[in-house]
């Protein structure tokens, strides 16, 4: 595999009253598992079912009820871990977290404490052409989602729907490697772009299928280096969590409300309680959840309904063999292969189906060509009308004719550009609509000769201007294509214009 | 008519076969018999009109031919099993009302070989006791009496023993957490076994502590048990602690032929201030099983001590985790709430109403050693007990021992209410012989053996290597042959 060379961004700094501070960020990232039934159960996943309609027996914790793992779930984790190039641990085990609330119907959540399916792997975040963060990923452990409360529907009464209620998710947890809010913001992208090339989440954070909680900790230059070279957490400052945050806009301003927050209560002389926080989009402040005193004592222990989670190597090996390439690499090779800026190949390879439909336009054609039209052309227009690529009209196929008729010199650059958008309204063979609506480049000299002649003619007072001045020849050139229509090849009109203007 | 009742199943099966009685004669005497034990509390919910269809299709089965195992058989099944539109409460007050759209995998599969349900039999709450008093039904009366006072059955399947016993059915389904099956078995003179932990499908039985519950029979001879053994167990995808192993025809294995087999004698089981008595019977027992062929060793199990401790931390902290669901949110009791009550105070009214005092403490004492700071010294060290235990076992097993005999209880059923005032640990003691055996997950059962100098039962208890309830079941059934035991309580309920 390709790497490209890349450098750490430089940490934020905030400059509080009195000193310079530094953000020491990581992230909790509940995935929910791309599944059809849930974790434990043969109940459907579907979003936006009627509420406890997808609930299995074992979902709402009828006695006597017993969890069955899901194999698919299983495969899930498996893929995604290799996808963060993570060790897969052939031995898991699962454990119960006890709590009590009413969308949690069996008072427990059944997760993976101490032995998780994964573990460590690492994720490169970039943050611009040549600048990347490397983040460690400490473990990848699969768990029960809850079901949802609906508190605002009576005045006097909750509602519980538990068509939620174990759904596989998976909590990726990662070291505290990020320094900054856009760091951390852009890791729950790559992480949602990982995921989305393997199939494993569909990133979906508005319907709740990507959330994260993230922990934040403010320190002074030169201390997290500290932190690095000892493994020592103490000298990173004490940290707070921000609960369940479903929008990457809302972690960055969360994480930069926090980092000053607790930068104020340093510099008074305070010192920073560990809590859980939550954060108000609307008020743009996070507030305490509960304090460390107030936490839950979970009372984890293992499982005793379920045995541990065994797994071959030859399986994950299996596993590993039908991955698919992933953004890192593929975002080398078009660097590397198609010539593409960094810059360039990294907006192609955001999601999978941009990359497929590029390669599919460069097939055989010049890389940089091709990119330029699905970015500027393709993309621009695309991004009017609120489509994504899969909703494209232009095919692959007929954005490469386009291409192709500028390279064999048929049609212009401009006219390339009508074709184009003729081709997305209305459809239809490229070389077709240029023969048909007579779009064809004019590459006959003598034709351009005599609309040349045409124009000095007309214009005899420029004629003299521009003998003074030759930059005016430009305006001959824009009047003859204007004469032809766009059509006569703007090469051979410059070099008449010249020849005739004797410039 | 009460004749039939006290048919083994092997017996009426064998009747049936031949034609000279039905299912549904069967089935009729056995709910007379349960209509007039109203004093003993064994039944909770009467199913006459499934137990008489079933009859009637089971007959109609043994008519054309084709009758499986338990064809026309009339069993009892304990509350804990959860039966389709049938009250299934454990025999507590927080399932009020609750009545499953699903059929446990044991009964189901029992419904399959043909058997007949008669009803629900009464139980210690969430199979949380040793003397069946504390279900929210109420005492069941062991059918054995000394001197008219009313003594225990033994617990938690008190029900399911005390209607063996007293012939209101054939059989019974127990579950054993940690001698559930067996303790009330001894007290009652019957035969109760339990099968090794994955034997027998969890799925749809209410949970008590899901790492030492399993199902298993309740019957009035050893080869009643092999029969229905058979019957309730099998792999059962839905559970995955259900291990994929054939399950053999335990009755084709009960040969009466023990010679040469190596037959243990714990020394650790040899608990001060044991009656003579039980002391005596459990001499005995071993000479039987001497006299059948079978060589008796003395053996070491060293960590026994440790074993009722260890239970009593890791059986109520799963039981802590698996009531939690148990909040009146779903199903069963929720308390009325005052103005004003939040979430917290339902589940805390909730559960203080709807969970007995055992139950109770049970939670309690589960939570407490699983919570921060106590996990290590409690439930951690519980599990490392659990796996010295289970070494003990396979150390001896190794060492070539087939059988392990042990008297099942420390004592012979006590009277109702004796216990009251005790200290709970008291109780507990109860297990003293039996626990060991769901910690390490081995088979066990307890075979009537002899009555004690009132003329109470009493039992002796036989541990088998793991997943052979076939060896297991034939040298029980030479011990039960040897001891003779055909004592009956006299009827006077």
């Amino acid at each position: 595999m390709l790497d490209l060379a890349y450098e750490a961004p430089k940490p934020k700094v905030i400059s509080g009253a009195k000193a310079e501070w530094e953000l020491v960020i990581g992230l909790e990232v509940h995935a929910q598992v791309a599944s059809n039934a849930k974790l434990f159960s043969g109940a459907s996943t579907a979003f936006g079912a009627e509420p406890n309609s997808n609930v299995a027996f074992v979902d709402a914790a009828m006695p006597g009820m017993l969890p069955v793992i899901n194999e698919f779930c299983v495969a899930q984790a498996v893929r995604t871990g290799l996808g963060l190039k993570a060790a897969i641990n052939l031995v898991s085990a699962f454990d119960r977290k006890n709590y009590f609330y009413p969308d949690l119907p069996q008072g427990y959540q059944i997760s993976q404490l101490y032995h998780p399916i994964v573990g460590e792997g690492e994720v490169i975040v970039d943050m611009g052409p040549g600048v990347a963060r490397r983040v460690r990923i400490e473990r990848i452990h699969l768990e029960q989602d809850a079901g949802k409360s609906i508190h605002d529907m009576d005045p006097a009464m909750s509602f519980v729907d538990l068509n939620r209620t174990g759904v596989a998710l998976m909590e990726i947890v990662s070291r505290p490697d990020l320094r900054g809010p856009e760091e951390a913001a852009a890791y729950v992208g790559k992480l949602r772009q990982i995921m989305r090339y393997l199939g494993t989440c569909d990133g979906n954070m508005q319907n709740g299928n990507l959330r994260a909680d993230v922990n934040v900790s403010v320190c002074r230059p030169g201390d997290y280096e500290k932190y690095r070279e000892t493994g020592d957490h103490s000298v990173l400052g004490t940290r707070c969590e921000i609960k369940n945050m479903n929008s990457m806009r809302f972690i960055q301003q969360a994480i930069e409300y926090e980092a000053r927050r607790q930068i104020a209560i340093l510099e008074d002389g305070g010192s920073i309680v560990q809590e859980t926080r939550l954060y108000d989009p609307d008020k743009g402040e996070t507030r305490s959840m509960r304090s460390k005193e107030e936490a839950h004592d979970y009372r984890y222990f293992p499982c005793p309904d379920l045995l541990p989670l065994e797994i071959e190597q030859a399986w994950v090996d299996d596993i590993k063999a039908s991955l698919p390439e992933l953004p890192d690499e593929k975002k080398a090779r078009f660097v590397n292969d198609f010539g593409l800026t960094e810059y360039d190949a990294g907006v192609l390879t955001a999601d999978v189906d941009s990359a497929a439909y590029f390669e599919s336009v460069a097939e055989g054609r010049d890389g940089k060509t091709a990119a330029n039209w699905v970015i500027n052309e393709l993309f621009g227009r695309l991004k009017k009308d609120d489509r994504d690529i899969t909703g494209s009209p232009v095919s692959p196929d007929q954005l490469g004719k386009i291409i192709d008729l500028i390279t064999s010199g048929d049609i212009s650059g401009k006219i390339a550009k009508d074709l184009f958008e003729l081709v997305y309204v209305e459809g239809g063979d490229p070389a077709e609509i240029v023969e048909a609506r007579g779009m064809r480049q004019v590459t006959d000299l003598s034709a351009i000769e005599v609309a040349v002649d045409e124009i000095i003619a007309q214009n005899p007072a420029q004629v003299e201007k521009a003998k003074q001045n030759p930059k005016l020849a430009g305006w001959f050139v824009g009047q003859v294509m204007k004469a032809t229509g766009g059509k006569a090849n703007p090469q051979a009109v410059n070099e008449i214009v010249a020849r005739k203007l004797g410039v | 008519m009460g004749e039939l009742s006290k048919l083994t199943l092997a017996g009426a099966r064998d009747s049936l076969r031949k034609g000279e009685t039905s299912a549904v004669a069967l089935t009729e005497a056995c709910l007379a018999e349960i209509e007039a034990a109203g004093r003993l509390n064994a039944f909770v919910h009467r199913t006459p009109e499934i137990a008489l269809d079933q009859a009637r299709a089971a007959d109609a089965r043994i008519a054309r031919g084709d009758a499986p195992a338990m064809c026309g058989l009339p069993l009892g099944i304990k509350d804990l099993f959860c039966t389709r539109g049938v009250a299934s409460q454990a025999a507590s007050h927080i399932l009020n009302g609750f009545r499953p759209e699903y059929e446990s995998t044991v009964t189901q599969n029992l419904w399959d070989a043909g058997a007949v349900m008669l009803g629900k039999l009464n139980m210690d709450e969430f199979a949380m006791g040793s003397s069946n008093e504390t279900s929210t039904y109420g005492n069941v009366v062991n059918p054995w009496k000394v001197d008219d006072r009313d003594l225990t059955p033994g617990g938690s399947s008190g029900g399911s023993a005390a209607a063996v016993a007293a012939d209101l059915c054939l059989a019974a389904t127990g579950t054993d957490t940690g001698g559930s099956i067996r303790q009330p078995a001894a007290f009652t003179g019957i035969v109760g076994i339990k099968p090794t932990y994955g034997r027998c499908s969890r799925w749809g039985i209410v949970a008590f502590a899901s790492s030492l519950d399993q199902a298993g029979p309740m019957t009035k001879t050893v080869q009643d048990a092999a029969i229905m053994l058979a019957a309730m167990a099998g792999h059962d995808p839905k559970d995955s602690t259900s291990a994929d192993i054939p399950v053999p025809d335990f009755e084709a294995m009960l040969t009466g032929d023990i010679r040469g087999k190596t037959i243990g004698i714990p020394r650790e089981y040899r608990m001060d201030g044991m009656p003579a008595e039980i002391e005596a019977l459990w001499t005995r027992g071993a000479e039987m099983l001497k006299d059948a062929g079978a060589k008796i060793v003395d053996i070491s199990l060293p960590h026994t001590k440790y074993a009722l401790p260890a239970y009593y931390v890791i059986a109520p902290a799963e039981a802590s985790s698996n009531l939690a669901r148990y909040d009146g949110v779903r199903y069963g009791h929720r308390a009325k709430l005052a103005q004003g009550d939040g979430i917290v105070q339902m589940y805390e009214k909730t559960r203080a109403e709807g969970f007995g005092k055992e139950v109770q403490r049970r939670v309690m004492i589960g939570t407490y050693v699983l919570s921060a700071g106590f996990y290590d010294a409690y439930y951690n060290r519980a599990r490392k007990v659990r796996a010295l235990i289970k070494r003990d076992f396979e150390t001896v097993f190794a060492e070539g021992v087939d059988a392990i005999l042990t008297p099942a209880t420390p004592s012979a059923a006590f009277g109702l209410g004796e216990m009251q005032d005790a200290d709970p640990v008291e109780m507990y003691l109860n297990d003293v012989f039996t626990v060991t055996v769901n910690l390490a997950g081995l088979p066990g059962i307890s075979v009537p053996a002899g009555l004690d100098s009132r003329g109470l039962p009493l039992g002796l208890q036989l541990i088998g290597r793991p997943w052979e309830e076939g060896d297991l079941l034939n040298t029980a059934q030479v011990l039960e042959r040897a001891a003779g035991f055909v004592s009956k309580p006299a009827k006077w309920w």
